[in-house]
């Protein structure tokens, strides 16, 4: 049977649409990760972290990840992965997740910027600026500005302290090797705020922490 | 003269009706209105949970999200709406107050067999399936902190029961998150969760 020109041009349009359709479908596929299994996980993130990234006050003081550098996001979810940073809840959740996926899950969280989530004591905001700015030279503990940035926003590996809640910096400044650094065989980044986490004063750690947790 | 020893009678039974929370040892009026359904010692009965041993944030704002109608499950509607309507604010935290410091029993009516794969649902969620950890929330041991409710102990039959509705779309009563990840769970998890905790001290 002769098939006729047309109804070839037909068939052959109609097999482009079909294979380009499943294309555009893998197209979604961006990275190794569908929009869809991303948008779930985000979700999931949220479910903890807050709708838009803000932190919540959990049994365990629960971080903001909005607005978060893209490098330390991802520098954290590879430490809790090789058990350099130690934390059972998120070495769980962490331990499933692509690279691609945490690249994809880091950028969506830097991009976010909810108001903080505050409740730190207003008084202490005016002592913990002046230890932010110009750093305690008598104990040995740098400008905090010198390294986070004039607004906290962080750097590269060097994380946003802005916005952050501030019982969770205050956890983290009093016990910075109870999770961190804990392969001796392995010591990472982590390791730069060991000193100064130790020279700090609790009342001290208290102010920074009121201090950057206000700021937007 | 009649009227004068009626009166004196009438101050007598007046003292007499207040002398019981005086002593400390009954319960404060406006507690036994609670008891009457949240079971002696508040440990809970039939449908009504435990209050005993809550938080006592946590059972202040229930108690406020009744009179605002939040909280809409219908036992809730049924039964709280009208039970909390004319409980003044003071009230409503002396209440908090004084059932958070009853000590709680666990309820022990889960099934035992389901208990273990609920614990590990509990503390470690199921990242696979993007179902949370409750214990990130919720402490360790189901023990709560502030406004996060204690589960620890709670009727399998309850904790059962709110997963559900909070599923079907029933409102939490304050700002939970409750709803969006109780939706999440099968019912398998459900009944594994509900049956852990049940037997949680």
């Amino acid at each position: 049977m002769k098939v006729s020109n047309k109804s070839l041009a037909l068939l052959t349009t109609i097999l482009a649409i079909v294979f380009s359709a499943a294309g555009r479908a893998e197209d979604a596929d961006r990275a190794g990760t569908s929009k869809q299994s991303l948008q779930a996980k985000i979700e999931y993130c949220t479910t903890c972290h807050g709708s838009s990234g803000q932190g919540y006050h959990g049994f365990y003081p629960i971080p903001r990840l909005a607005g978060q550098q893209t490098q330390y996001i991802e520098n954290q979810l590879l430490a809790y992965i090789e058990h350099r940073r130690e934390n059972k809840y998120m070495y769980s959740v962490a331990h499933v997740l692509s690279p691609a996926t945490r690249s994809a899950l880091a950028r969506h969280f830097s991009e976010l910027n909810p108001k903080p989530l505050g409740g730190a004591p207003k008084g202490l905001v005016v002592t913990g600026k002046k230890i932010y700015e110009d750093g305690i030279p008598e104990t040995n503990v740098p400008a905090c500005m010198a390294c986070h940035g004039g607004e906290a926003k962080g750097q590269g590996a060097i994380p946003r302290l802005a916005g952050q809640l501030n019982d969770y910096i205050i956890s983290k400044l009093l016990n910075w090797n109870l999770e961190r650094g804990r392969d001796p065989a392995r010591p990472d980044i982590s390791a730069i705020m060991l000193p100064t986490s130790h020279n700090l004063t609790k009342a001290q750690v208290a102010a920074v922490a009121a201090y950057v947790g206000h700021l937007q | 003269m009649v009227k004068f020893v009626s009166a004196k009678i009438a101050v007598a039974a007046v003292i007499a009706s207040v002398l019981p929370a005086l002593a400390g040892d009954a319960e404060p009026a406006s507690v036994r209105n609670c008891t009457w359904c949240h079971g002696a010692s508040a440990q809970g009965y039939a449908p009504a949970p435990r209050l005993a041993g809550q938080r006592l944030q946590y059972t202040e704002n229930q108690l406020r999200s009744f009179i605002k109608h939040t909280r809409d499950n219908p036992f809730s509607k049924q039964y709280m709406w009208g039970a909390a309507a004319n409980i003044s604010p003071s009230t409503m935290h002396y209440l908090a107050v004084y059932f958070s410091q009853e000590p709680p029993k666990a309820a022990n009516d889960g099934d035992k067999e389901f208990a273990a794969s609920g614990k590990a649902l509990f503390e470690d969620g199921n990242p696979a399936a993007n179902t949370v950890s409750c214990a990130v929330c919720h402490g360790p041991n189901a023990e709560g902190i502030r406004d996060i409710p204690r589960l620890a102990g709670l009727s399998y039959f309850y904790l059962k029961r709110k997963l559900t509705e909070w599923g079907e779309g029933y409102h939490t009563g304050a700002k939970a998150p409750m709803s969006g990840i109780a939706s999440k769970l099968s019912s398998n998890e459900i009944e594994a969760l509900a049956s852990y905790l049940s037997f949680v001290k």
